[in-house]
């Protein structure tokens, strides 16, 4: 009886042990890991400000706001009926150009295509467009058309807008 | 107050004071000396120890270009141009890491090509098989690692793809991408992390190597016939005939890669590495290293995010279940008829879908490069279980000895 008693113990010393042990490697794994997130200066948020006002239409510049290219284009009345009138039924990521841009003449997003990462083509004349005016990812094929909605192509969802203000008719902030 | 005796096991006392204290000297001996090589061993079973040559080469090499490399984003492109240019030789260890890295892949493809035509994978192989594939899977994370470091456009990009494949997965991606990188796009926390993960692992695929070579000496090397061994007159020793069959070998390696090192150093590198590295600018075509394009290939074939890096991944893993796919009791594929041409296409079909991995993906590219996975696919999930249904092997020699009693009629 002795014996029995005295094994229930031996084995919730051993359970206990183990437990303990391991809640106590696991709380010490945690600051390691959370080590390799995002430094506090990394994270705390940049703004650009941009000069707009010796962009002519039809012309896109690139700018770069915290380590991202930001594509800024001042679109042409072509361009803006393209994105107005698309059928939503024929998108891959439906949103309506009227929530993508604050003024219909310029569009403002982030450059990275949303498949891998990569940086599209379209922003000088002489670069390739894709299929629907827009820009196109060299790398793997994405075609995203003139509000950044992807159209073809692997890429999962459209360019990103980011946070961005009018501060007047000549300068956007970013961030 | 004196222990046991100590044995006279060697002339040597120094050998003897060793062994009675650490016995290695009796365990190198049993395991690189009078171990036993079945003797129909062919020269693919020289490209182990290849490989782990290969590995030391890049573990002293890589050290001493980490003596002048600094892994700053702003430093980076311009301390491996110093190396090339002002540091002593500084050209000649880089090329030597550079194509040493190619190389180690060449010789762990074809090592991994033996092992799958002559079914050392099987009984009672497997886990030897698995720890493998553990291996081949450091390798990759390694070199593409190593990759980053000259922080040129390929390196830049080639590292934003590649852990752009993470933000595929649903829900915790984005975070795991992030956090992978310590920033929101690949900067200088993740050129750093790169460099430190990039110096370690080869240590660590240096101890998986040594659990992969005690777990092939336990139950003896698979041979060409894939039958087991019957008798010592099936064998010769490792010393003498294995060492110098494997030392032949790694002269004909040496001249090898040492005339890629110093007559076409760059054979294998990627021009638009030799710009340095800018986050608003994408080279027109990112291409892996060509050691990874056949998965890249296979990444780029299937038109869904999520769907190409699963199959991806898959397509690697599926290797750790190959022993147990295989439903065949033969093992080398010389006595097996029809799943040897099979064993050949995919061969073939992996070379391909390397090919078409390093070129645009479009048109007739994606189309070869789609019938490459089908067949990738099928070959271990159809092919390999079920081709004993109607495969007849041929008869198996009854021993190593008698293949070569045969031949004498």
């Amino acid at each position: 009886m002795a014996e029995v008693k005295n094994n229930k113990r031996r084995s919730f010393l051993q359970l206990s042990t183990i437990s303990l042990g391991a809640v106590g490697t696991a709380a010490f794994i945690w600051p390691f890991l959370k080590s390799m997130n995002p430094a506090e200066d990394t994270l705390a948020l940049g703004s650009t400000e941009v000069n707009i006002a010796d962009i002519e239409e039809g012309q896109g510049i690139t700018v770069k706001w915290r380590g991202k290219p930001v594509f800024i284009r001042k679109r042409t009345q072509q361009e803006i009926s393209e994105a107005k009138t698309v059928n939503l039924e024929d998108l891959k990521d439906p949103a309506i150009d009227d929530d993508r841009v604050k003024k219909d003449e310029w569009l403002v997003l982030v450059g990275i295509c949303t498949h891998l990462g990569c940086v599209p083509l379209g922003q000088k004349i002489t670069d390739m467009k894709g299929e629907y005016n827009g820009w196109y990812c060299p790398c793997h094929g994405s075609h995203y058309d003139s509000s950044g909605r992807i159209r073809k192509g692997p890429a999962p969802t459209n360019l990103a807008v980011p946070p961005y203000s009018f501060i007047n008719d000549t300068t956007i902030k970013i961030g | 107050m004196s222990g046991p005796a100590e044995p006279k096991k060697y002339k040597n006392p120094v050998l003897n004071w060793i062994e009675f204290r650490l016995p290695i000297i009796s365990y190198f001996e049993r395991e690189y000396g009078d171990y036993p090589m079945p003797k129909n061993c062919n020269y693919f079973w020289s490209f182990g120890a290849l490989a782990t040559i290969i590995l030391v080469v890049m573990i002293v090499s890589g050290i001493f270009l980490a003596m002048n490399y600094t892994p700053h984003t702003d430093m980076a492109f311009d301390s491996v141009e110093r190396i090339m240019r002002d540091v002593n030789y500084g050209w000649l260890l880089r090329y030597i890491h550079s194509n040493g890295a190619a190389f180690f892949f060449i010789v762990i493809y074809i090592h991994i090509l033996r092992g799958m035509y002559y079914g050392s994978y099987k009984y009672p192989r497997e886990l030897n098989w698995i720890l493998g594939v553990f291996i081949y899977l450091l390798m990759m994370a390694t070199s593409f690692l190593g990759y980053t470091l000259p922080w040129g456009q390929m390196s830049y990009w080639g590292a934003t793809v590649i852990t752009n494949l993470f933000s595929a997965i649903p829900i915790i991606g984005e975070g795991l991408k992030t956090w992978l990188l310590g920033d929101y796009t690949v900067g200088n926390a993740t050129l750093n992390r790169f460099f430190a993960l990039h110096y370690v692992l080869p240590f660590v695929i240096f101890g998986v190597v040594a659990l992969h070579v005690a777990a092939v000496h336990v139950h003896g090397s698979n041979n060409p016939a894939g039958i087991d061994i019957k008798s010592k007159g099936d064998t010769v020793t490792f010393f003498p005939y294995m060492l110098f069959k494997d030392a032949l070998a790694v002269c004909a390696f040496g001249v090898l890669i040492s005339a890629v090192i110093f007559f076409g150093p760059n054979l294998m590198a990627e021009v638009d590495n030799y710009i340095p590295a800018d986050p608003l600018v994408t080279p027109a075509h990112i291409v892996p290293n060509w050691y990874l394009a056949p998965f890249y290939a296979i990444l780029r074939a299937v038109p869904d995010k999520l769907g190409g890096v699963l199959l991806m991944f898959g397509a690697i893993a599926i290797l750790f279940f190959l022993p147990w796919l295989d439903r065949s009791k033969v093992r080398s594929c010389n006595y097996r008829p029809m799943y040897k041409w099979f064993m050949m296409l995919f061969f073939v079909n992996f070379f391909i879908l390397g090919y078409v991995g390093l070129k645009p993906a479009e048109g007739l590219y994606l189309l070869i490069a789609r019938l490459g996975l089908i067949y990738y696919f099928g070959f271990f999930l159809i092919i390999t279980p079920f081709i004993n249904w109607i495969e007849k092997p041929k008869t198996l020699p009854a021993s190593i000895s008698d293949i070569y009693l045969g031949m004498n009629k």
